[in-house]
């Protein structure tokens, strides 16, 4: 650590004359103390906004009856499965895309560089006039989706309106709305990159994709690392997405975890049940923090 | 051959942008077009409209429309809370950043292992017992209860990113409090302040849109027509079947704005920012 003085704290008086600062009692010139005084606020968010309901809420959760009812209940089931789906599909895809997507930017082109400054778009907007442009584009009799396939001669899908579609769209929205945000954050760890070493591959007469596989993915592996478990941790939570597109629809077959708690604990009246279905998914979710606490360091 | 092989890149990059930027930016030219049409076109899916009419924007502007009776006072409340969240998230970051990163005690390793374990935990997961608590003390209908959990949310980002740049900074700040005879609180207000400003700029900016953005937590601490701010409103829109889209669409032109200004305007600090950010996690 820099620009600490031996005694660990700022204030470092002994240099100068005495100033009535100086003579603060012993205890408030205390490093912990000074520290403790600077993070307070955090503290404070953090024991009252998160650990409080976090306890509180797994105490409520700790009823057997109410594991025993949502796994006897069919929803919960396709919801954990909807969830897995979501996940693993969207998060992945999304970042294969975007480590690749990354490299096409890096091109000094008048064409990647004119991409890059447009396709942070959806990253910008909130996501929920992106999710509301879906819905009226996916609408089964007024979308242009559908209109644009009868008029190919091809027959209109019920887009929202039927599972593995509905589910499909939201994984797609999911990743029109994230790709730009971890493009650029793998645009960054490239850039990170010594060029001294594709120098050095392009002497050797390196390809793209021996430069791709012997350089870059290497270099950037612990990133890409840290980026999947940090976005699969916040899409399992994810509740805007599949609530504004689906809202579980149809029939509720397409919940993810968030959305099904949501229902449970507001529409149905069942607190215990929607706090029970976010303590199956905390195991999970804490070996997926305590790695990343492990790797990352704030 | 090698100029061959230069311009056949360059055309497949070309072809490639152009793929990427209808992916990109066809859902958004989508919502402008249906904010632009006439209700009676509404129901004619086109790619691209014959008469385009503000009226949308005009009905939403004089709250001409029983669906947007309360667009002014909706967007201020998304404006006040979101005003609110970042001006709180950058006197707590400052702070906790000058301790994180210019000082050294006990038990700091801790805190920032549970600033870490916030920023992590997805906060749908304590969105029910965080609604509960507010119920107990009363608070829910209040913009209050809002800004409390985006703070929370908000706060482990920012300090992550002010953090980061604080450790940057050398350590001739203190030394010249110390000589100045400066304490912990006058070297931070007037030596280590001044110093963050574009750090602080950069994380304001994301609070702010934090809070701009949120859904479930505005959905569920804010309740009544006039308490509602912006994205609430607009999802109640969904509820009825005859819910007019072109002004639903003008209303979310209008909620998108504001970030995409934001964003062009502090593109430099937000980018720079988020991405040494998330970086250095490595």
């Amino acid at each position: 650590m820099t620009g600490t003085t031996r005694e660990g704290g700022l204030a470092a008086p002994s240099r100068v004359a005495v100033t009535p600062r100086a003579r603060l009692p012993r205890v408030l010139r205390s490093a912990t103390l000074q520290g403790f005084v600077f993070t307070a606020p955090l503290l404070f968010l953090f024991a009252a906004f998160v650990l409080y309901p976090m306890v509180s809420g797994l105490y409520a959760a700790t009823d057997p009856d109410s594991y025993r009812a949502i796994f006897g209940d069919p929803v919960f089931r396709q919801t954990v499965s909807n969830t897995i789906w979501y996940v693993v599909v969207a998060v992945n895809v999304k970042l294969v895309l975007a480590l690749l997507l990354s490299g096409v930017l890096d091109y000094p082109f008048l064409s990647t560089r004119v991409l890059a400054a447009l396709f942070l778009i959806p990253w910008a907007i909130p996501a929920l006039p992106g999710i509301l442009s879906f819905r009226w584009m996916l609408n089964s009799q007024w979308g242009i989706f559908n209109h644009l396939l009868t008029k190919l001669g091809l027959s209109s899908v019920p887009w929202l309106a039927q599972h593995d579609t509905a589910l499909a769209f939201v994984i797609i929205f999911h990743i029109w709305k994230y790709l730009p945000f971890w493009t650029i954050i793998f645009l960054a760890g490239r850039r990170a990159i010594p060029s001294e070493l594709y120098e050095a591959a392009a002497i050797d007469g390196g390809s793209l994709a021996q430069n791709f596989f012997s350089i870059t993915f290497p270099l950037l592996k612990s990133l890409y690392l840290i980026c999947t478990l940090l976005s699969m941790v916040f899409t399992l939570g994810d509740f805007t997405v599949p609530w504004l597109l689906t809202g579980g629809a149809p029939g509720d077959t397409t919940h993810v975890l968030a959305t099904l708690a949501y229902r449970y604990t507001f529409a149905m009246g069942r607190l215990e049940w929607g706090l029970s279905t976010f303590a199956v998914a905390l195991p999970i979710t804490l070996l997926f923090i305590g790695m990343l606490m492990r790797w990352v360091k704030i | 051959m090698k100029r061959r092989a230069r311009r056949g890149l360059r055309l497949a990059m070309l072809a490639l942008t152009i793929v990427m930027l209808v992916w990109t930016l066809f859902p958004v030219y989508y919502m402008v077009l249906l904010s632009l049409t006439p209700t009676n076109d509404l129901f004619q899916p086109a790619l691209y409209i014959d008469h385009p009419t503000l009226r949308s924007y005009i009905y939403t502007m004089g709250q001409d429309n029983p669906f947007v009776r309360y667009f002014w006072q909706q967007l201020l409340t998304s404006l006040t809370v979101s005003l609110w969240t970042m001006a709180l998230v950058a006197i707590i970051a400052a702070m906790g950043s000058f301790a994180m990163a210019r000082m050294k005690f006990r038990f700091r390793r801790y805190i920032s292992g549970l600033t870490l374990f916030t920023y992590v935990i997805p906060s749908s997961f304590l969105a029910i017992p965080f609604f509960q608590m507010m119920a107990g003390y009363d608070l829910i209908d209040t913009k209050l209860a809002l800004v409390l959990a985006m703070v929370t949310f908000a706060t482990p980002y920012a300090l992550w990113v002010l953090s980061d740049y604080a450790r940057s900074l050398p350590p001739e700040i203190e030394e010249a409090g110390a000589i100045d005879g400066a304490g912990t609180v006058a070297t931070f207000f007037y030596l280590y302040v001044p110093l963050i400003v574009p750090p602080l700029i950069a994380i304001g900016t994301y609070a702010f849109l934090y809070a701009w953005n949120e859904y479930l937590y505005a959905l569920l601490l804010l309740t009544g027509e006039q308490h509602i701010p912006l994205p609430v409103a607009m999802s109640n829109f969904l509820t009825t079947d005859n819910a007019p889209w072109n002004l639903l669409m003008a209303v979310s032109t209008v909620y998108s704005i504001p970030p995409v200004v934001l964003y062009y305007a502090f593109k430099r600090y937000l980018v720079s920012g988020l991405v040494s950010g998330a970086v250095s996690g490595t």
